[in-house]
């Protein structure tokens, strides 16, 4: 049985590289992204474009806007003078916030009594416009502190002491590097195995690949390791990339992420050929693949919280691999995990593998007659 | 170009369309199960956060942590030791912790200035700066309440007061939805085209094809013109989904926005084209087609990740992803109006790639067999 598998898998393998512009496809594409996407993919803002509209201009005005000057976060683009001046910078992206001072703001700070500041913001993109709002505030807390040790306020009766855990300055590279190599193994394997007996039917010699004696468990296993390989490679290859060239700190197990990586293939692969098997021609075959792909990457939690879901939805994620294996790529990158804490994501893993390696090979069988 | 071959043509590829129904799932089926899934799946707004709260029972510290139950943000369970909520956040049951000393009504009551320990779970950076905002909210409530009980003013010298332009409830939904819309038409400009004219060379039809005295430009018009009418329907449902089921205010005219879509579709479809002509592969296409299209679209569109925040030559290849013209123009259309500046620029550069595109195609195939 052995020497068979093997003359099958080497066969799978010419199949899938020996076109020279195919091997191309599958290796550099994905090797390409992680360096664009893991710089490109980030939520943190910098030089956010701002506007300045002071209608006060005294001292305390003055050493606010100081702040802000100082701040990596801000980048001034314009000081305007007048109110009917604030729509046109909004409205044409030239600023994402103003920030308006009334006339009144020195004195009342100066005779003790709370002073308000406006900040206009873009709300386009609420997220950004969220985490300006945050980065604002921050600087205006930074004022109100000095100001208040410094001209005798009465300090508030408790203060927040923040701290985040696993990713003290909140990086998000940190969170999506991780998730591009689940993203990009996934892509890898679903194009490796979801095309591979489609491609049979269409130029014939899938009849051929029948009436030899091998089985149908034989062939799907043999499918299956091209998949596995190239996947297993790429993972690797993206993984070390991400440590050495985007400087994400790996914590964790490197056996519990293997051991997670190893199952999340298996799903991968499982579906596939769970696509592979019921398509007829490789254009259906490239159709499942994109209508499995494309939910499985907007829905993993990827770039948005799958908490932040209905519910209805959220059981759906429950059929996603990736989901899982983010997880656990973020675990063990991030929280230090073990394979002991994983338990779960494993279990989920495990579960879509052999479900969707049974249904694949009884699609195969079924559609064979 | 001879106006009957031409229509000669176009009536077979709506043939072929109309007995493989794939395609018409795709152009109309595929944008509405897409577009609800992701609609509602998709939200950068975090609601009923779990949070730890571990704090003594004195009636200061209680008063503090009504604020986070009458918070919509906040599902609040309580532990009684640190260690046991710091095991809760390694688990990720909640998301932070929020730590009152046992000493803390002891501090307020003395104005002692009393530390309240905010520890929140960093691996999702993004949500993360969300839910601290949230518990700085909690934090300024309880001190006005404070101020007020005592009837003294606020004691913060200044506070901001924010005004959210276009979107005052800052619900993510208006400005995703927009932008998944140019995502799930990419995808189906991609997917209708980026196939048609391997799927010729490989059954071998495109030989047929050639023997016949179609010109080429009858040969590509004729696959455009059918996916071009295919797109603009699944563009018009995913619009009315916008507006009708999700409920994104469209503050622009809707000819600005078909106008546009109709721009960007001729982009898409030119692209399925190319990348279609120049691989006579199948498996290669559909590779370049995920690799191409799906994948920028998603990342390099402004569509979640915001452009401004990428570094410059990241910024400088976003250029030559459409998408990211077309989430622009979607984003303001539905999200502020028709602003021309925005508008126009953007439609510029989709008529820039469009020709380009099409041109590409139109001098690769040639009438000849390699």
């Amino acid at each position: 049985m052995w020497p068979r598998i093997r003359a099958l898998v080497i066969k799978e393998f010419l199949a899938l590289l020996r076109d020279k512009v195919a091997r191309m496809t599958m290796i550099v594409p994905p090797l390409l992204q992680l360096v664009i996407f893991g710089y490109a993919a980030t939520f943190n803002i910098r030089d956010i474009p701002y506007a300045v509209y002071d209608q006060d201009g005294g001292a305390a005005s003055h050493e606010l806007l100081a702040r802000f000057e100082g701040s990596s976060f801000f980048r001034r683009k314009a000081v305007l003078t007048a109110e009917r001046q604030i729509a046109p910078v909004i409205d044409d992206k030239r600023v994402l916030l103003v920030i308006h001072i009334g006339p009144q703001f020195s004195r009342d700070l100066l005779a003790h009594r709370p002073a308000r500041i406006q900040v206009i913001i873009d709300g386009r993109n609420s997220n950004t416009a969220a985490l300006a709002g945050n980065y604002v505030n921050e600087v205006v807390q930074g004022f109100d502190t000095e100001w208040a040790a410094t001209h005798g306020w009465q300090a508030p009766p408790a203060q927040l002491v923040v701290r985040s855990w696993f990713n003290p300055d909140l990086l998000s590279r940190w969170f999506i590097v991780p998730g591009i190599i689940g993203l990009l193994t996934l892509v890898v394997t679903l194009l490796a195995t979801g095309l591979s007996v489609a491609r049979e039917r269409e130029s014939g010699t899938f009849d051929q690949l029948l009436v030899t004696p091998l089985g149908s468990a034989e062939i799907l296993l043999g499918k299956s390791v091209p998949g596995f390989v190239i996947g297993l490679m790429e993972a690797t290859v993206i993984l070390v990339a991400a440590v050495f060239w985007f400087d994400v700190p790996f914590t964790g197990s490197l056996v519990a992420l293997y051991l997670g990586l190893v199952v999340f293939l298996l799903s991968g692969i499982g579906i596939g050929l769970m696509i592979s098997s019921m398509s007829v021609t490789q254009q259906q075959g490239a159709l499942g693949v994109f209508l499995f792909m494309v939910p499985a990457v907007i829905l993993s939690g990827f770039a948005t919280p799958i908490a932040n879901m209905p519910l209805a939805v959220q059981y759906l994620t429950y059929l996603d691999p990736l989901r899982y294996f983010l997880v656990i790529l973020r675990g063990t990158f991030l929280q230090g995990d073990g394979a002991g804490v994983l338990g779960s994501q494993y279990a989920g893993l495990a579960a879509l593998a052999l479900a969707s390696m049974t249904l694949a090979a009884w699609l195969f069988r079924h559609r064979m007659s | 170009m001879n106006r009957m071959r031409l229509r000669g043509l176009i009536r077979k590829e709506f043939l072929q369309i109309m007995r493989d129904p794939s395609a018409i799932a795709i152009a109309v089926v595929l944008p509405f199960v897409l577009l609800l899934l992701f609609g509602y799946g998709v939200s950068l707004n975090a609601r009923r956060v779990p949070l730890a709260l571990v704090a003594p029972h004195s009636p200061q510290a209680q008063e503090l942590l009504g604020g986070f139950d009458h918070s919509p943000y906040f599902v609040p369970r309580r532990y009684a030791t640190m260690a046991a909520a710091t095991h809760a956040l390694v688990r990720r049951r909640v998301q932070g912790i929020v730590w009152l000393r046992s000493d803390f009504g002891r501090h307020v009551l003395a104005r002692g200035n009393a530390g309240i320990g905010v520890f929140v779970n960093g691996v999702d950076a993004n949500n993360a700066g969300l839910l601290e905002a949230y518990i700085r909210g909690v934090w300024l409530g309880w001190l006005s309440r404070q101020a007020q009980a005592q009837g003294s003013a606020l004691s913060v010298p200044v506070t901001v007061e924010q005004r959210i332009w276009f979107n005052a409830a800052l619900r993510s939904r208006n400005y995703l939805v927009p932008g998944l819309i140019a995502i799930v038409m990419t995808l189906i400009g991609a997917l209708l085209t980026a196939q048609v004219v391997s799927r010729e060379w490989e059954r071998g039809t495109m030989e047929a094809l050639m023997a016949t005295p179609v010109s080429m430009a009858d040969i590509l018009l004729s696959k455009l013109i059918p996916y071009f009418v295919l797109g603009m329907a699944g563009m018009a449902l995913s619009v009315a989904m916008a507006v009708w089921l999700f409920t994104v205010p469209l503050r622009g005219t809707l000819l600005v926005l078909f106008s546009a879509s109709g721009l960007f579709l001729l982009v898409a479809l030119g692209m399925g084209l190319l990348i279609s002509t120049v691989a006579k592969n199948q498996f290669i296409s559909a590779t370049i087609a995920i690799v191409t299209t799906f994948l920028p679209a998603f990342i390099l569109s402004g569509f979640i990740f915001d452009l401004n925040s990428m570094p410059w030559p990241v910024r400088l290849l976003t250029h030559i992803v459409a998408a990211r013209y077309f989430v622009a123009i979607l984003q303001t259309v539905f999200g502020a109006g028709d602003l021309w500046p925005v508008v126009l620029a953007n439609a510029a550069a989709l008529c820039v790639m469009a020709a380009f595109f099409l041109g590409l195609t139109w001098r690769l195939s040639r009438k000849r067999l390699d």
